[in-house]
């Protein structure tokens, strides 16, 4: 066998590692998805959305648990959006580049990948106990705020760097001060990877069950949170509560319950998917 | 077409004479550093009023550099550091004092490829005026048209000002982003090798207007084509490793040049 035939086979070999690898990811999802289906499909309607949690399954709904999880994410939201974008900005465009620079760059990067239960730790400290704002709605959402903002930052820098450095230099020279080129040219080019990290960021928020539940959020509210210094669940939690039952009726329950999480975050990640088609099509 | 363009020009000039202010610049001893490397070795170089001046020389000499200098682009620059002083109509631009974004508006810069803002034709060119805060519609409306006539780009775009401006061709776009340096109404234009990325059509086209525009501008443009140089240019200053080695009248640095490295590079030796 030469040289050539060797390589050919180790292509080949390679190849189909590759699709057995892709197909085992696959089928892994379509056998878990299929199985929730299964199991939860039959449960979900319109009163498993809008009842209130019981210790009987088939009438118990998630009503509470996703007006937490909607709190939690406009909460969020408004916390982390303009903070994140802001910091992003100034990072890219204000701060010098220097050493400290390089190591806030850096560490910003690493703190994108610290555990989030950490992040509970910190939130429990902080605005539970020093902050005393209790197991509130607000208490959970600056915790994920603090969670999610290196992605923000991250996401805002990488889409601010992908802007031609023509299209600033262009409104520089037409007498622009540095606010009015990032306003008036830099975000509208920018907006579309922006969004896209944003969102991103927020469905993970959305997903994310062990900072809360050191936060204090409760397994079992009697009531959807009507300000942000209630007490609140959410979805994720309400599944693992679920799914601690030994009841088979609440397994279903937790089935029909992760469906509609899912729903929504396959939502979100459309949308993101949206915007940054729509984004680079405007740049070919 | 021509004619038309001709009469505006004539028409403007009549106007603009009774306002014509003079723009020298002068530039003593500048020297540049971008951190340890000295970009520009000291130059010293006086440039009239409305003429046309080409910077001519090989890749790295520092002309685009120190083109930059006149309008501050280099500000921006991380490790950029400058001595020396260069002065537009008496004034020193480098001092403490001096608003960057005045002495932008006063003197206007058309890049080597052209750069459009991702908007229509008409937002292309009122960005300058509006940034000003300029919100009178009428005023800004006037200004738009009267760029666009000047760049010689009015017939092509008046019926789709809204259309986007990367839907134009290239040689379309450099004109536009010169309309847009205009609408500012500069005193001084610089041009980093405006023509570069162009068919030789356009770049014809580009050729006649930067003549035309002689009449009203400073113009000062870096270009590494000798025959644009000759054709459009009045004076032409030769630069090579940050200095500046002759810089005279266009027909003297093309016919009699006095230093052998000028007369080695316009004669296509090295370069």
């Amino acid at each position: 066998m030469n040289s050539i035939q060797k390589n050919r086979l180790l292509d080949n070999a390679f190849k189909y590692w590759g699709i057995f690898c892709t197909i085992i990811g696959l089928v892994l999802l379509v056998v878990f998805i299929g199985d929730i289906l299964i199991d939860g499909l039959s449960r979900i309607d319109w009163s498993f959305i809008t009842n209130l949690p019981s210790r009987k399954a088939e009438k118990s709904g998630i009503y509470t648990a996703l007006m937490g999880s909607i709190w939690i994410l406009l909460l969020t939201s408004l916390i982390a959006i303009p903070i994140g974008v802001a910091a992003g900005i100034y990072l890219e465009e204000y701060s010098k580049k220097n050493k400290f620079s390089g190591l806030l760059e850096i560490n910003i990067s690493n703190l994108a990948g610290v555990p989030s239960i950490i992040y509970g730790l910190l939130g429990l400290e902080v605005f539970v106990r020093i902050m005393n704002l209790g197991a509130s709605v607000l208490a959970g959402s600056l915790t994920l705020s603090l969670l999610i903002l290196p992605i923000i930052i991250v996401a805002t820098r990488e889409a601010i760097k992908a802007v031609p450095k023509s299209i600033s230099d262009a409104s520089y020279a037409l007498g622009a001060s540095k606010w009015q080129t990032i306003w008036n040219q830099i975000l509208p080019a920018s907006s579309g990877g922006i969004l896209t990290g944003v969102i991103l960021a927020l469905s993970r928020a959305v997903g994310e069950t062990a900072p809360l539940i050191v936060v204090g959020a409760l397994a079992y509210v009697p009531f959807a949170p009507s300000t942000p210094m209630d007490e609140f669940s959410v979805l994720p939690i309400q599944i693992f509560n679920w799914i601690s039952r030994p009841q088979h009726g609440f397994i279903e329950n937790a089935a029909a319950a992760i469906i509609i999480l899912l729903l929504i975050t396959f939502i979100m990640n459309g949308i993101a998917v949206y915007f940054r088609n729509k984004w680079q099509n405007k740049w070919k | 077409m021509e004619t038309t363009l001709e009469q505006t020009l004539s028409m403007d000039k009549i106007i603009d004479n009774s306002l014509k202010k003079m723009h020298t610049i002068e530039v003593n001893d500048v020297k540049v550093w971008y951190d340890d490397f000295m970009a520009i070795k000291g130059i010293d170089m006086v440039i009239k009023p409305n003429t046309v001046t080409a910077f001519i020389g090989p890749s790295g000499c520092g002309k685009s550099t120190f083109l930059r200098l006149f309008n501050r682009m280099n500000d921006y620059v991380d490790g950029f550091k400058m001595e020396g002083e260069i002065r537009v109509n008496g004034k020193n631009i480098y001092k403490k004092k001096v608003k960057v974004e005045e002495l932008r508006k006063e003197i206007g810069m058309v890049f080597q490829k052209p750069n459009p803002f991702p908007k229509s034709i008409f937002e292309n060119v009122a960005y300058g005026l509006k940034i000003q805060g300029i919100t009178d519609k009428k005023l800004i409306n006037e200004r738009v048209e009267k760029a666009l006539k000047q760049a010689d780009l009015w017939d092509d775009v008046k019926d789709n000002l809204k259309k986007s401006a990367l839907a134009l061709s290239g040689g379309q776009q450099q004109r536009l982003c010169i309309a847009r340096t205009l609408a500012v109404e500069p005193s001084i234009i610089l041009m980093d090798e405006p023509t570069s990325a162009l068919d030789p059509i356009s770049t014809s086209k580009i050729e006649d207007l930067i003549f035309s525009l002689k009449e009203k501008y400073t113009i000062i443009i870096v270009t590494h084509n000798m025959q644009q140089a000759s054709r459009i240019s009045d004076y032409t200053a030769f630069f090579y490793l940050g200095e500046l080695i002759e810089f005279d009248k266009t027909k003297t640095i093309f016919t009699n040049p006095k230093v052998k490295q000028t007369e080695n590079y316009i004669t296509g030796r090295f370069g």
